[in-house]
């Protein structure tokens, strides 16, 4: 029994890594098979993350947002939900943030922050509350009304920016330096990168996720809902509850996600005319952290340092940008055949003990 | 026997590598570094270099300036291209970095990164499309210039071109994203169509996006179907839908138009030839001028270069065969009154407005 357990144990972490290796040689190979060096190109991302301290900032400041979008997404799918509307829960949160930042400008700092980044996991809490709702009392689906919500969000956040808040450049008025998350200091160790307060936000979502989920009874409800919806109902859990908070809690993430890009990255909104993308990252971000807060950081940290990284990529190597996004694409993939790997390795190490 | 087949297969691929990458390492590490030469790189927004509008036409622009002096185009000349907003920052900060002497970020989306970056970096020299770069005061940055268009005069033309080739008095409008910038190309249309045309129904709507062709070929049908024979598409790639519909029109035997903008879509109205004429924003020429101009040692920083009819950075394109002679001549006369400052056109819609009471 013991060795059933370390032998399952050892799978899920050796999974990842291997999906991670296969995407980044196949990258390699296309590189190749386009004439680039993928050892100039591969070495480029890590000597510029490691030993120059602005892509250093850089992909921790790319880090926050897709921190917070893969706990949303863990979050949920933690309750048996599939939550895909963390990209439109992203913008309706930053919205919100920086509209809360403006329209309360004059306050004191201390209350004008908190109260700002409050108002992005509200109103991204509330954005999720909707799906989770009509899922529990309707039996809509969660990955269909979430999609939709998407759509809902980016136009009505284009909308509200265009009506109420615009300035020129297409986006809000600049936020008030009382409710940025930015820092000059931050700034100056990472040599003028847009490295911002935000992370230790980032860092609270992670504590706060495990002590959810693993140190409450209402996280061992929503866990239990995950496992099984009926054996849950049968031991008395109020499932539709479950699944509503589930939701919300999970909208708040990504409502986070949202504000740390308002609040922290951009200091405003623009008008976005298409997804971000960061919300679609942290679907991938979850799964390839195994849904875990843990696992969340580490993968996040992969995707930011391979989008940071993809750009010195296409300056020192000449790799072209859209490549960057084929092996992200490609380790996505090989996690999404997670099953062929876990297959080939179980078939490797029974070769071994024979 | 399976598991001895997938072993093989992983060793192979993994010598395979091993030894390309080893070559591939060789092969590049002997380029040699060369510092005198003069650099000069761009960023591109998230429309790409290959946007068949001013991303495109910038680089064609470098690249020409590259060719010109002798310069390694992909090294000494380059772009780098972003594929989400938060790019910009990374990839002008790059180029600043690497010392480049001149660093273009294209288009008004990349303001707010410019500016910053020409604060944080004194000595770097850096230009911007269809923006005035500020400083926190509102004054005009030292090191960076910035390059702007005046749109409505362009458009003036044009319109001037489509009020007097309509048959039906109906003309189409669609606009990208409705923004200060294409606000300025529909109210120069508009104004231009009113001044030869005061007749003539405009419809104007705009597709809420530079990258949506199904719709603007949607807003293309509604046009044509409601009487429209010409629509003026300033909207990027959401403008390819609009030829995509007066093609199909073309097919069944209409005679519908299209006005084309940034470059000359002649070819692109082939082989229905259904491109009446278009609006040519020079953003290439721009972007050589710039950069002649610092090579030269006369880098033109903190000021705001205006290109209008008068220096040929916007105008009617130089094909010309679809339009007739008295609309040609129409043009250049009222090219002539806008350069001399006799007709000024309407660059927002309260200028419009006035601009129609003047002419009742």
């Amino acid at each position: 029994m013991s060795g059933l357990l370390k032998k399952v144990n050892w799978m899920t972490l050796v999974v990842p890594l291997v999906s991670v290796f296969l995407g980044l040689l196949c990258g390699a190979l296309i590189m190749l098979a386009g004439g680039y060096n993928p050892l100039l190109a591969y070495g480029s991302i890590i000597q510029s993350i490691f030993l120059q301290p602005y892509y250093a900032g850089e992909t921790i400041r790319a880090m926050i947002p897709l921190v917070l979008a893969g706990l949303a997404v863990a979050f949920a799918f933690r309750t048996g939900l599939f939550n895909i509307g963390v990209e439109g829960q992203l913008m309706a949160g930053w919205l919100a943030s920086v509209a809360c930042a403006i329209e309360l400008d004059g306050l004191p700092r201390i209350i004008l922050l908190p109260l700002s980044i409050i108002a992005g996991a509200v109103v991204g809490g509330l954005w999720g509350y909707l799906p989770g709702l009509l899922k529990a009392r309707f039996k809509v689906h969660e990955v269909i009304s979430t999609i939709m919500m998407n759509y809902i969000s980016l136009y009505a956040t284009a909308y509200i920016i265009k009506n109420f808040l615009y300035t020129e450049g297409e986006r809000t008025p600049t936020i008030p330096a009382s409710a940025s998350l930015a820092s000059n200091f931050l700034a100056n160790i990472t040599q003028g990168s847009r490295l911002h307060w935000g992370f230790i936000v980032a860092i609270i979502g992670v504590i706060l996720m495990w002590l959810i989920l693993w140190k409450t009874t209402m996280g061992y409800e929503l866990r239990s809902v995950g496992f099984s919806p009926d054996a849950s109902k049968y031991a008395g859990m109020n499932v539709g509850r479950n699944i509503i908070l589930s939701m919300a809690i999970s909208g708040a993430f990504a409502g986070l996600a949202g504000a740390m890009e308002g609040l922290g990255t951009y200091q405003y909104m623009t008008i976005n005319s298409a997804f971000t993308g960061i919300g679609f990252n942290g679907i991938a971000v979850a799964l390839l952290g195994m849904n875990t807060p843990v696992g969340v950081v580490l993968a996040a940290a992969l995707f930011a340092g391979l989008q940071t990284g993809g750009l010195t990529m296409q300056s020192v190597a000449g790799v072209p940008v859209e490549l960057i996004q084929i092996v992200i694409a490609l380790i996505i993939f090989f996690i999404g055949s997670s099953y062929v790997i876990k297959w080939a390795l179980l078939r490797f190490s029974g070769r071994g003990r024979n | 026997m399976l598991k001895k087949r997938i072993a093989i297969l992983v060793a192979c691929v993994v010598v395979l590598a091993t030894v390309l990458t080893g070559c591939g390492s060789s092969n590049t590490s002997g380029s040699s570094t060369k510092t005198t030469a003069f650099k000069a790189g761009m960023v591109t927004d998230t429309g790409g270099v290959d946007d068949k509008s001013f991303n495109q036409s910038s680089w064609e622009g470098l690249q020409k300036f590259g060719k010109d002096n002798n310069l390694k185009i992909g090294t000494d000349v380059k772009y780098l291209q972003s594929t989400q907003a938060s790019d910009y920052s990374p990839n002008l900060n790059q180029l600043v970095h690497q010392n480049y002497n001149v660093v273009f970020g294209i288009g008004f989306l990349m303001q707010n990164d410019v500016q910053k970056i020409a604060e944080q970096n004194p000595n770097a020299k850096l230009g911007i499309i269809d923006a005035v770069a500020v400083d926190k005061n509102n004054k005009p940055l030292k090191n960076v210039a910035s390059m702007t268009f005046k749109e409505e005069q362009g458009s003036f033309l044009v319109g001037v071109v489509a009020g007097l080739t309509t048959k039906t008095n109906k003309i189409g409008f669609v606009g990208g994203i409705n923004s200060a910038l294409i606000k300025k190309f529909e109210n120069g249309f508009k104004a231009g169509v009113k001044t030869v045309n005061p007749k003539a129904q405009i419809y104007v709507q705009y597709a809420g996006a530079f990258n949506a062709p199904d719709k603007g070929q949607a807003i293309a049908s509604t046009f044509y179907t409601q009487g429209a024979d010409i629509i003026y598409a300033a909207a990027g790639d959401t403008g390819n839908g609009v030829f995509t519909e007066a093609k199909n029109r073309a097919k069944t035997g209409k005679k519908v138009w299209v006005i084309g903008v940034d470059k000359d879509q002649y070819a692109q109205g082939l082989p229905e030839n259904v491109t009446l004429t278009s609006m040519v924003k020079r953003v290439d020429k721009a972007i050589y001028d710039v950069a002649a101009k610092t090579k030269a040692g006369k880098f033109p920083g903190g000021q705001v270069l205006q290109y209008g009819l008068e220096q040929n950075g916007v105008g009617i394109a130089p094909t010309t065969k679809n339009v007739s002679k008295k609309a040609l001549d129409a043009v250049n006369s009222y090219k002539q009154k806008i350069v001399a400052g006799s007709i000024k056109v309407p660059q927002t819609d309260a200028e419009y407005k006035s601009f129609l009471s003047t002419l009742k």
